[in-house]
């Protein structure tokens, strides 16, 4: 990172996204609250100076590139986009409408900063370890950051692209992988258990580190710790899926969820709360 | 623009794998964006020479072909024109929605290429027997669906493939090849038949391995008075629907030909077109919805029904079927 992160500011930041997240789900008034929560507090430390990139200049070649794997959590990336500059905020409230730039789930074509589609899980690893290796002949030591689901994790594809990682050395890719240990039909230990995830990873060839996903100090350390490997490196994120909407917190309900209008003043109300928290210490 | 037909049906000089490798090292040269991927096949796509040329671009990624599609998804994002080879089974039914997301759908630039087409991949048997590619690859919006037939047309179809962007599924015969092309027949274009041969009584559409089986059939038809047109429908998608419907309405009969499944192949797009446009009476040689075996190609070429003297079957078939068919509007 270039400069030493400011977290209370990053913190803030977080919540602003959470805020803006359940706005832009909440105006429709369904989608997929949970998952999108939970990745909340990696984004807020990547778009607060751990990535290099320009608003501005959305398609910046040289810049740092981000895959959401598990596209389904494209609110909250789109959130985040809004808040850096990216489009304009009322652009959040057209989510899922006819004719919209922001589908439900990620497409590079539509939405400025998106920087590869995805919705069919587990093809975003691929892609992003494709983007790596057309990133290394161009002769950049930019990074590719994927972020992949827990459930998402099931599919057989992110092994491969996890095997080919390995044998093509991409050690400017860094992977979160959001554990959140829900998926759609239930406890991920329930329905397919993934075990120790990070120790999976190591025996693939990969750097593995888990941290606690809503500290952002503690990903932002483990995003420097990444950078110094010599490999490719697999963050997983222990998360809370719904984080911040405490009445859904680790549901198994709330992968794709209605929200009723008090159910948004709800959630933002304890959103509001969390920032005069943090605002107060 | 006019295309030479070879004459004599020889086998190509070099095997249509090595035309495809040439091109791409050639093209590799000229252009730094050309890039070979591979789900440990290389040996079998003749492609090791490009390896040895041009090792940073080579992406031989063992065998998982889901992840290759992504890779290339991801390389064609940042401006590369990765082009994916393996079996034509695997390039396809294996990555269907791989070809999908990673390519068509994000409007990526991806070639891919699978092997060993229907009855060509003989000894492989069944299970490497692509007869529903073509249906699944023509089913994706925005796709391009080409199948050259020999190694001249091997090497232009590739040509074509790099020039022109967006997602392609190309079958490519390795080993032998008829030589159907001479090698400086002019350029293919995109969505146009080349017509092989004219003729007023029937059209022979072909594509692949029975366009040197439809010649053959229109020299046998030649013998017995009957006036045959051959048109290489290599372009599936984008199909030349012009030259199908002049062929309809200047010859009135038509039989496709083609080593593939008749159902959602070159006989479906081209009966398709008919109805819209302009109903005709035709014949579908290919395979008749069944599984593939396993035996030499000449031996499934028989099994199959994938010879000239089945296309010279359907083609009297389906102009008997034209004559009764005036002759009702007679009556």
């Amino acid at each position: 990172m270039k400069r030493a992160m400011n977290v209370k500011e990053v913190r803030l930041f977080a919540n602003d996204i959470r805020r803006e997240t359940i706005k832009c789900i909440g105006h429709l008034g369904v989608g997929h609250i949970g998952g999108a929560l939970s990745i909340v507090d990696v984004l807020a430390v990547l778009y607060s100076g751990t990535m290099n990139i320009d608003p501005r200049d959305p398609k910046k070649d040289d810049r740092d590139f981000l895959v959401c794997s598990k596209g389904h959590a494209g609110p909250a990336v789109y959130a985040t986009l809004a808040l850096k500059g990216y489009f304009p905020m009322e652009m959040l409230l057209t989510l899922n409408q006819l004719g919209t730039n922001l589908p439900s789930h990620c497409d590079m074509n539509r939405t400025p900063g998106i920087d590869m589609t995805t919705g069919s899980l587990g093809q975003g690893a691929s892609t992003a370890m494709g983007i790596a290796c057309g990133n290394r002949l161009k002769g950049y030591d930019n990074y590719t950051y994927l972020i992949l689901g827990d459930g998402e994790i099931n599919e057989g594809q992110v092994w491969e692209a996890a095997l080919f990682a390995n044998a093509r050395k991409l050690s400017h890719v860094i992977a979160f992988v959001d554990r959140n240990r829900l998926q759609l039909d239930g406890p991920t230990d329930d329905i397919c258990p993934l075990l120790d995830i990070a120790a999976k990873f190591e025996s693939f060839g990969w750097y593995g580190q888990s941290v606690d996903g809503h500290d952002v100090e503690a990903i932002a350390r483990a995003i420097n710790n990444a950078k110094a490997q010599d490999k490719p490196s697999v963050i997983v994120l222990n998360t809370i899926k719904g984080k911040g909407y405490r009445k859904i917190e680790d549901q198994p309900s709330n992968h794709n969820a209605t929200i009723s209008a008090a159910q948004m003043e709800e959630a933002l109300a304890d959103i509001a709360a969390e920032r005069a928290a943090i605002e107060a210490e | 623009m006019s295309v030479k037909v070879a004459a004599g049906y020889h086998n190509c000089g070099i095997e249509p794998r090595k035309a495809y490798c040439n091109t791409l090292i050639d093209m590799a040269k000229e252009d730094s964006r050309v890039c070979v991927l591979d789900a440990d096949l290389m040996s079998a796509s003749g492609t090791k020479p490009f390896m040895a040329a041009f090792p940073e671009r080579t992406f031989d990624c063992g065998v998982q072909e889901a992840n290759m599609i992504g890779v290339a998804g991801g390389l064609s994002s940042r401006g590369f024109i990765p082009f994916c080879h393996t079996f034509g089974t695997f390039a396809t039914r294996r990555v269907c929605d791989q070809v999908f997301l990673a390519g068509t759908y994000a409007r990526q630039n991806i070639k891919i290429v699978g092997s060993d087409p229907g009855i060509t991949a003989a000894l492989n048997g069944g299970t490497h027997m692509p007869l529903e590619d073509l249906g699944i690859m023509t089913s994706l919006a925005g796709i391009t669906v080409v199948e050259p037939c020999d190694s001249v047309s091997v090497a232009k179809v590739t040509r074509l493939a790099k020039e022109t962007y967006g997602t392609w599924y190309m079958r490519l015969v390795r080993k032998t090849a008829v030589q159907v092309y001479e090698e400086d027949t002019d350029d293919f274009v995109l969505g146009k038949a080349n017509l092989l041969r004219d003729g007023n009584d029937v059209t022979i559409i072909a594509m692949g391995y029975m366009v040197s089986e439809s010649l053959k059939a229109a020299d046998m038809l030649a013998e017995e008075g009957v006036s045959a047109r051959v048109l290489d429908m290599w372009t599936l998608k984008p199909l030349d629907e012009e030259a199908v419907i002049a062929a309809a309405r200047e010859t009135g009969a038509i039989v496709t030909a083609e080593n593939h499944n008749v159902w959602n192949g070159l006989g479906s797009a081209v009966a398709s077109c008919l109805a819209l446009h302009c109903p005709t009476p035709m014949e579908m040689v290919g395979v008749q919805n069944e599984f593939g075996e396993v035996a030499k190609t000449p031996a499934l070429a028989q099994r199959f029904h994938l010879t000239a003297e089945e296309v010279v079957a359907k083609a009297h078939r389906v102009m008997l079927r034209n004559r009764n068919d005036a002759a009702d509007a007679i009556h």
